[in-house]
């Protein structure tokens, strides 16, 4: 691993994208941030413009126009940019995966670096794909 | 010119004022995680972003709007910050530059990172960064006159000279200028200009997370986005050194070093306390407080100090 990368992956600023979600996921999402779980310590934090993200956090079903925005949003992020669908709902569609309104899961939409399933995911399962993203070559 | 050329680029200069920067920085994150009661970064987190930043990420120009301010505005905020670094730490370090009057010079080059912001926010022609550039300049013009009344009270308490050197030389030769009266009110309206000039949480009002999304850099990325970050760690360092250098004594060398050099993260950690304590103000009570408030604070040392307390 370079220096380049070392900085990279010891740095990544999080976007959320919640998509059509149930909020759980959400709130175990922020639950990472506070003092018990801490994310800060591996250097994560989470911004407010896509411009500054290394990873777009999505959670949620992706129905028909979430569809447009997610594909916005990667491509208005600036590259190399890691990808991490969180939930049940993100990983394959869940319970959604035959709505009507459903425009398929995260990974048929934008290439996907890490899965993270559960519905929701704890917040140790988040900090365990932080952590093996970070470590990944 | 070799000695010029090492003062700006090495010792007082760029690389000093970026490394003791990006560890004030890591200071100012690990104490308010602290305060948070979680665990906080890793030492060298400052420089992770920053080479981050610099190395690895892409830079995206906007299409509307003027590409050339918008990549130029970081190197100026850089540059501004690093030429007032170099003017207030040679006095700091008791080198004599015989510099007459440099003062009001520090003053306007403390306020080009802020322009550079908000030509940048401006150029980038994204509305929330037009909002944040539009309270940054509402800020500005509040916390400037503030600022200057300090300078000027300080000017005025070391007996009309302006260079800062003499400053320093004057509260050696007699008592630190806080430990009068008229010192103590000047120092709470330091720390509340410093903390506007960095813009800091009461007063976060340019980058507000919560509604704007970092409002004037939200266009920024890579590289550009580095320089802003290099210039907020410079900047959190020469405005305490600076408040450091007009009230608290300056440097002096030999055994008092270690003493001395605690100073300036003792002023950022008071920074970071009331960052942290502190919920953000609108930007009419911002206002309101730096033109009343403040300015009265001033003010009253300024006449304080005419009766020599």
């Amino acid at each position: 691993m370079g220096f380049k990368d070392y900085c990279f992956r010891k740095s990544l600023w999080v976007f959320h994208f919640g998509g059509a979600s149930c909020n759980n996921c959400d709130i175990e999402i922020l639950d990472c941030l506070t003092p018990r779980h801490d994310l800060e310590r591996f250097g994560i934090l989470l911004v407010g413009s896509i411009r500054h993200a290394d990873v777009l956090l999505v959670n949620g079903s992706i129905n028909k126009r979430d569809k447009d925005r997610l594909l916005e949003l990667y491509h208005q992020a600036p590259k190399p940019l890691l990808v991490v669908a969180v939930g049940a709902c993100g990983c394959t569609g869940g319970i959604f995966a035959e709505g009507i309104t459903f425009a398929g899961p995260v990974d048929a939409i934008i290439p996907v670096d890490a899965y993270i399933p559960g519905c929701p995911p704890k917040p140790e399962a988040i900090i365990a794909a932080i952590v093996k993203l970070a470590g990944k070559k | 010119m070799a000695v010029n050329l090492f003062y700006f680029f090495i010792f007082p200069g760029l690389l000093f004022l970026a490394v003791a920067g990006a560890l004030l920085s890591w200071f100012d994150r690990k104490i308010s995680a602290r305060v948070q009661f979680r665990k906080g970064p890793p030492l060298l987190q400052p420089f992770y972003d920053f080479f981050k930043l610099l190395l690895v990420k892409e830079t995206i120009l906007p299409k509307h709007g003027s590409r050339f301010v918008f990549l130029l505005a970081p190197v100026l905020a850089v540059f501004g910050a690093t030429i007032a670094g170099v003017f207030i730490l040679l006095p700091l370090f008791n080198i004599n530059t015989g510099f007459r009057g440099d003062m009001l010079v520090i003053f306007y080059l403390l306020t080009l990172p802020s322009f550079s912001y908000i030509l940048g926010s401006l150029a980038s022609g994204n509305p929330l960064a037009a909002v944040g550039g539009s309270r940054e300049m509402k800020l500005i013009i509040s916390y400037e006159l503030t600022f200057l009344l300090l300078i000027a009270a300080v000017i005025m308490k070391s007996g009309q000279h302006f260079d800062l050197n003499t400053v320093i030389e004057t509260q050696q030769a007699g008592h630190p200028f806080i430990g009068s009266i008229s010192g103590v009110l000047l120092f709470v309206a330091g720390i509340f200009c410093i903390q506007a000039k960095l813009a800091m949480v009461p007063f976060d009002m340019p980058e507000a997370e919560a509604e704007l999304a970092s409002g004037i850099y939200i266009e920024y990325s890579g590289p550009p986005y580095a320089m802003i970050k290099l210039a907020k760690y410079i900047m959190l360092f020469i405005l305490p050194a600076f408040l450091v250098a007009l009230l608290m004594n300056g440097m002096k060398p030999g055994i008092n070093i270690l003493w001395t050099v605690l100073k300036i993260p003792g002023v950022v950690l008071l920074l970071v306390l009331i960052k942290n304590t502190n919920p953000r103000v609108k930007i009419k009570q911002a206002s309101g407080f730096f033109f009343i408030w403040m300015n009265l604070i001033v003010v009253v040392a300024i006449v304080l100090i005419a009766f020599g307390l």
